[in-house]
This record gives structure tokens, sequence and C-alpha cells, in this order.
């Protein structure tokens, strides 16, 4: 009986009821939108590196001159980091998880040059104690061994015998299960053969842009990393990472002071630094998406009391014969749910729409259900809740403005 | 007329101050919230080199070959091997051309501990070319090029900090261990986009210092950007230039239709000659861009910041849809007065534009709001962000500029005036009968 009414007295309104229609479908689309970016960038912050986080700090160095020791030089440091106190483990590296710098090769199924299923992987180079390091957890098979372990200069074209992948290049690379004993080419004849699978360890890229699909697949080769201008990757126990950084610049100075170390950095830090962008971006759309929905909920009310102004003497009248003020109330509550509820479904179809589109231009995860169905449900409740004032406001129109001006 | 209808609208904005609160704030949250957003967008669409944007070219050739590019390097590389930057250089066909790489070299300032600093290997036309102001001093000249002369163009900020409160023109820089005489210092530069090199997303700072090319190569200075990987890339420095891997950067200045046509054809001419010659397998593909094509090529424009501001303008339109039903709602509730007004002999016109102006106002004082409430926005996403400078290319995209103001209140009186046109249409279309009957 209500609808009836209200459906007709819509249709006098027609500008009013299109109008917040309109809104509540664009704030449902945004918001659901809006809510499964920021999910996309969390998810991408929250994303585990696989290596020890807690624990972990970085520092670059280089020696003044030019030393022609540099191999063992390399190895003094190491010898002298791992044998600090609190120190569980150390490598030098072209780079390392989200430094956005590093060694990449590209690795393919085949032997021969063509380069049609060679894909670039990120290479961390390690010796037997890499596994330590890292914090990287062993899945399959089996790490280094110190027989194994090689010299690595930056353009040196060596061919590794073995190899640790991630369980992610596994997958990709062996699709059919085991790859334990497989091999791969490294942009060459000479075969390298797959010993041990980690968990996951991400590569030096994985937090930039552009580099969907290049988040895990990376290696360990089995070399030591010697170069004028390098990374030292540690692993401290817990608790003790900011003692060792001070202690480890310090030890280093000792053995060779003619030398340069900087971005001396926990690992928390680096984290942060590639995440920067994705952060703040989040952090805006989430404050868009609150002052969008109360821009809304403001322009319910306008025109909600607009309403309720141009309808004084109908509402009076309805008072005259009898409604009560539960009825007005009710009678405002059921047309918003009638507007907004149309509002709320264009509203999903605008937001499934652009999701696709979105989805093709950014890859962007598909929109769960959960989201269309909490953003329509949140502008619904929020429109209900808008309502409650200017409906308080027509069930107190007298009786008596009915017979006013007859 | 216009000054009686401020005044009408002044009066009425009063009335109800509640609704004209709630509009203004409407509006001006609107405009602040998108602007915001939009800041970095127009920042990174921006021409960097407005008068010389269709002029400047970089060609492409290549060097990978259909067959070897991979999945991850689908497109021909930006960058060209030596030995074909050698042979455009030698072509001389552009007013001006440069080769050029970026490096990195250690700084030894005159007290203090040696620095990481990033720099350029270019030629000389590099800085004419791209229009870098010189706050002292001049440019090397051609003949530097040529002799591989050991000078040095600082950045003012490199500059400052080696010599403070000193001309450094004609003193002495060590840059990775050798000597270097600097013959100028180029003023405050911020190129945004820094077109001349996207490789790393376009909005780095211009580097440090700029070194002749020539004398680069001759001390064999290695730059951090080669574009192939680095199984393939030759050892030994001599083979190095000999080899196709890609790492050199080239522009080329070409002012006439018929110059850029000459190029190109030597372009094409000179990818048929490689083939020819047997050293591409392929007839490699070349291409041509000048610099807004180019940077539409990199996609400077990140696809989050398209995505960023699209929703921005959707949240725009949802705040101007608003303030036109609480236009509605104010107008109508003013039907008796303007019956009155009716009455007495107004006409609909009048009524018009009286409310139209009204909501022209109303689209001032959003538009204030919205520019304060868009340099708040724009300062949180600067720290946010840790931006300190403004005056750089990454303070550039989110910071308040001319364009960024006019834009502002061009959006936000334009989008108010359209949005209070269909009210002030209904209103001036009021029965003055009904009306005062009513009452």
């Amino acid at each position: 009986m209500e609808i009836v009414s209200i459906s007709a007295s819509l249709r006098h309104n027609k500008a009013g009821a299109v109008l917040i229609a309109l809104q509540i479908a664009l704030t449902v689309a945004i918001v659901c939108n809006t809510l499964a970016i920021v999910k996309q960038y969390v998810d991408q912050i929250e994303r585990p590196s696989g290596i020890d986080e807690p624990n972990i700090f970085t520092l670059h160095n280089q020696w003044l001159g030019e030393p022609p020791d540099l191999e063992a030089r390399v190895q003094g440091d190491l010898a002298a980091l791992r044998s600090l106190p609190g120190v569980v483990g150390a490598e030098s590296g072209s780079g390392f998880p989200l430094n956005a710098g590093g060694t990449s090769g590209f690795f393919s199924r085949h032997p021969d040059q063509h380069y049609d299923d060679a894909w670039n992987t990120a290479v961390y180079y390690v010796d037997e104690q890499g596994q330590a390091a890292f914090g990287v957890k062993l899945v399959a098979g089996r790490w280094f061994r110190a027989d194994e372990i090689g010299v690595q200069h930056p353009s040196d074209p060596n061919i590794p015998a073995v190899m640790i992948i991630t369980q992610w290049a596994a997958r990709f690379f062996f699709p059919d299960g085991n790859a334990v004993g497989q091999v791969l080419y490294l942009a060459s004849p000479t075969p390298s053969r797959v010993v041990g699978v980690v968990e996951r360890i991400e590569t030096p890229w994985a937090g930039m842009r552009h580099m969907d699909g290049f988040v895990e697949r990376s290696a360990f080769l089995p070399y030591r990393f010697v170069n004028n201008g390098l990374w030292y990757v540690v692993r401290t126990r817990p608790g003790q990472r900011a003692a060792v950084m001070k202690a480890a610049q310090q030890k280093l100075f000792a053995m060779t002071p003619a030398r340069i170390i900087d971005s001396v950095t926990p690992f928390s830090e680096t984290r942060q630094r590639i995440y920067a962008r994705g952060r703040s971006s989040s952090l805006m759309l989430g404050t868009l998406s609150v002052l969008l929905l109360t821009v809304t909920a403001f322009g319910v009310v306008g025109l909600t009391s607009y309403w309720v102004a141009q309808r004084r003497r109908q509402i009076g009248m309805r008072r005259a014969l009898g409604a009560r003020r539960v009825d007005i109330l009710s009678y405002f509550h059921t047309e918003n749910l009638l507007v907004a509820g149309t509002g709320a479904v264009l509203g999903i179809g605008l937001c499934v729409a652009g999701n696709l589109w979105l989805a093709q231009r950014l890859a962007l995860t598909r929109v769960g259900v959960g989201y269309i169905g909490s953003a329509a449900l949140v502008v619904l409740l929020l429109s209900q809740l808008a309502v409650i004032w200017p409906a308080l406001r027509a069930a107190s129109i007298p009786p008596a403005i009915a017979s006013r001006g007859l | 007329m216009l000054a009686y209808f401020l005044e009408l609208a002044f009066r009425s904005l009063r009335r109800n101050v509640v609704l004209t609160a709630l509009m203004v704030a409407a509006v001006g949250v609107g405009i602040g919230a998108s602007m915001t957003m939009l800041t970095t967008l127009i920042a990174m669409t921006n021409n960097p080199i407005p008068d010389k944007s269709s002029q400047l070219f970089l060609p492409q050739i290549d060097s990978f070959g259909d067959a070897s590019r991979t999945h991850d390097m689908r497109d021909v590389p930006y960058v060209l091997p030596y030995r074909d930057a050698e042979a455009f250089m030698k072509a001389q066909l552009g007013v001006r051309q440069t080769a050029m790489y970026p490096l990195a070299l250690n700084v030894k300032p005159p007290q203090g501990d040696l620095f990481e600093a990033s720099g350029r290997a270019t030629y000389t036309d590099f800085f004419a070319m791209f229009e870098v102001p010189f706050r002292s001093g001049a440019p090397w000249g051609h003949r530097e090029d040529a002799d591989q002369g050991n000078v040095v163009v600082l950045s003012s900020t490199l500059a400052d900090r080696l010599f403070p409160g000193v001309d450094p023109v004609g003193r002495t820089v060590n840059l990775g261990k050798r000597d270097y005489r600097v013959t100028g210092v180029a003023g405050h530069w911020t190129p945004t986009p820094r077109f001349y090199d996207t490789n790393a997303g376009g909005f780095d700072e211009p580097e440090d210092f700029y070194i002749p090319f020539s004398i680069a190569i001759d001390r064999q200075i290695e730059t951090n950007e080669y574009a192939c990987d680095a199984t393939s890339l030759a050892a030994n420095w001599e083979a190095r230039l000999k080899s196709d891997c890609p790492w050199v950067q080239f522009w080329v200045e070409l002012p006439h239709a018929a110059q850029v046509d000459a190029f190109r054809t030597f372009l094409q001419n000179y990818a048929a000659e490689q083939q020819r010659l047997g050293r591409y397998p392929w007839l490699p593909v070349t291409a041509l861009f000048d610099v807004m094509g180019w940077m539409d090529h990199v996609h400077v424009v990140p696809s989050q910041v398209r995505v960023n501001s699209m929703i921005a303008s959707g949240f725009l339109i949802v705040c101007l849809i608003n303030a036109v039903g609480l236009m509605l709602a104010k107008f109508s509730s003013r039907a008796v007065e303007l019956s009155v007004r009716r009455a007495l002999g107004a006409s609909r016109n009048n009524l018009f534009l009286q409310c139209v102006t009204e909501s022209m106002l109303i689209g001032l004082l959003g538009g204030l709001l919205g520019l304060g409430l868009t340099a708040v926005g724009l300062s949180a996403l600067r720290a946010l962000r840790g931006i300190t400078s403004q005056d750089s290319i990454v303070g550039h995209l989110a910071s308040l500029n001319l364009e960024v103001v006019l834009v502002t209140f061009g959006v936000a009186i334009l989008a108010t005036i359209c949005s209070g046109l269909y009210p002030a249409l209904r209103a001036s279309r009021v029965q003055p009968a009904w009306q005062l009957k009513a009452q």
C-alpha cells in the first residue's frame, strides 16, 4: 500500500529521486573499486619476502683505490662479519630482495639460444652458508656444498653446475612436478641442475611497478660475489640487529680503514621505502572513500529535507487523516530504501563493469563478491541513517498545516 | 544588474547559512580531494620542453631482433649499441645531436669524505638542445668533444656542496680519481618529466655532473644501465664497444619536417644496410619519436596514476550531483520569494540569471575552499612520500603551481554553473499565482 503511494509521489519528484539514485550508484561503484585497489596494495605490501626480515640488515661496501686482492678482502670481510657475536650468517651479493637493484639472467628449459622460452630470473649469489644468512626455508632437495662454490665477478660468464630455485619458479619451469634433479639453461648450452627448492625469496624488483610475474622468479647460484662495490647481507639473532649494525661497521673499518660503507639499512626500512608510494596511494584512496561516503550522506540529508519541505501540506494532510508519526517516519525510510536500493543495484553493475575495465588495464584482481556486497550495504545503511533527521522533521509537521490555505 | 544579482545572492546565501555551508563544503571537498590527486596527473602529462618538444627526436633500432626478444623485453630497446650511436653521431643529420649515457663516479671534495654522485657522459649539444640554464660559466666546446677534454659541468647542488660560496668555474674537481676542469655550473633545472632519460620512470632528478662522452669512453667509465643481460655482456671494454649490447642513449634536434623525413630515411637505410652486412640476420625495426610521442610510448604516466585520477574525477562528479540536489532544495525553498519578484515584474530570465549568479558565487567560495584543501592535501602527500623540496621533479608531482590553481578555479566555477543550471531553470519556472495563493 505504502509502496504504491511512494512510487506515485516519486513520479512527481523525478529529479530528486534520480539525483539520489545516481549519487548512490556512483558512490557504490567508486567505493567498491577503491576497496579492491587498496586491498591489492595492502596484499602487495604485506607479501612476505621469504627472508628472515626482522633480523636482517644490509650494507654497501666499496674499497678506495683498486685493491688487487679483492677476493681475499671479500673473504676476510665475510669471515669477520660471521665471527661477530650475535650474527647468524652473512653473504656478499649484487642485490637483495626489494632492493630495486640486483642481477638477473635468462633461464630457459631449452639449451638453444632461442629466447622464446627464456625468462628473466633474479639471481642471488651465495655460498654454502647462504641459507643461514637469508633465513630462507628449504622445501625440497639440499643446499649447496662447500665444494660447489665458485667465484663470480660482475661480468664473468660463469654457468653454474647446480642451482636452487624458488617454489614459484619450480612450478613455473616444471609444471609437471618435481623440480629437483631437472635442468635449466642460462642462455648457454651447458645445463645447470636444480638441487634444491626454497619456499620463497622475492626478487629485488618485487615491489616495483610493471613487475607482475617477476615477484618470485628467483634463484640462488653457488658463487661468492666479488666486486669493488657490493652488498653484504647480514642476519642476526633476534633483538641484536641494532647492536650488530654498529659493531659490523666498526669491525670492517678496523680491518681496512680505506673503504666507504653506506646504506646501512635494516630490512624493515628497505620494505618501507619500496612500498612508500603504494602506502601513500592507499591512504589517499582510503581518505577519499570516507569523504565520498560523508558527502553522499549529506546529499541524502539535503535532498530529503527538500522533499519534506515540498510535501509539508501532503504530510499534514496524511497526519490529519490519521497517520501516526511512526507512519511518516517509516514512509520516508521506505522511500529512501526504494531509491537508494535502485541506486545500489545500479552501482553494483557499474562496479563490476569498472572493475573488469580496470582489471584489463591495471592487472587489478577481480573484486570479490564480498566487497561489492559490503560496499552496497554500507552505502544503503548510511543513506538510511542520513534520512532519520529529515524524516523526524517531517513527522513533527502538525496536522493543522493541512487546513491552512485551503 | 550584475551588482544587484550579486547583492541578492549574498543575501540569500546568508539567510540559510547551514545549507550554504553544506553546498560550499560539498564543492570544496570535491575540488580539494580530486585536485590533490589530479595534480600528479597534471604534472606527469606536462610538456617538459614546450617550445621544442616536436623538434627533439629519439631514434630506436631493434638490436635484439624478433627472435631474441623475450617476454620480459617485449619492446625494442630504447638505447643503442655503441657502434650504432657512433654512426648516428657521425651522420650529423640534426642541427644538434648527442649520444649519452648515465654513470656514477666517486667525488673527492676538497675537504671531507668521498661520496658517490650521479653523472652523464654527453656531447656539448646536450645543454643547448635541452635548454639547460647556466648559473655561471658555459658548456664545454665542440673541441673538447672531439679531443676528449677533461672538463665537467656541475649541477648547482654539487657546485654548492664542493665549493660553498665560491664560483667553481676554472677550478678542478676530482671524479673517479681523475681531475676535471669546471667549465660551467648549470642553474636550477627540473624538467618534469625528465624526458631525456625515462629509463627509471621519468621522474628522477637531473644528474649532478656532465662530462664529455668521448672522455668517458676513453677512460672506460661504465654505465649502470646496460639493456642486455649480464651473460651476454662482453667482459672487455673494446669488445663491449663493438658488441650489439645496447646501452647508449641518443637524441637529435630536427627543427624542419624535411630534416625529420631525411633522418627517418637514413634510419631505415641504416637498418637495411646492417642487415645486408650480415650484422643482423633480421631487418631491424626502426622508430623515431618526438618528446611527447616518446612520453606516451614509454607510458610515463603510470597506470596507477591514471586510475587514481579516474577515481578522483568520479568523486568530483558525485560531489557535483550532490550540489545539484542541494541547490534544487535551496531554490525551491525560496519559491515564495521568487514568486513575489515575478509578481512584481521580474522576468523569468531575470530570475534564472539571479539563480545562476548565486550558484556561481557558491562555485567561487567552493573553489577557494577547494584550493585550500588541495594545498593541505598536497602537503600531506609530500609528507607521506618524504618529499622535502617542492622545487624538484618529485616535488612538482605534489605541489601547487599556477596551472593547478587555474584548473582548480576553472573546474570549480564551470562545474557549479553547470550543476546550477537545472535548479535555476526550475526555480525560474515558478508559478507565482500558485505559490502566492497557497500562503
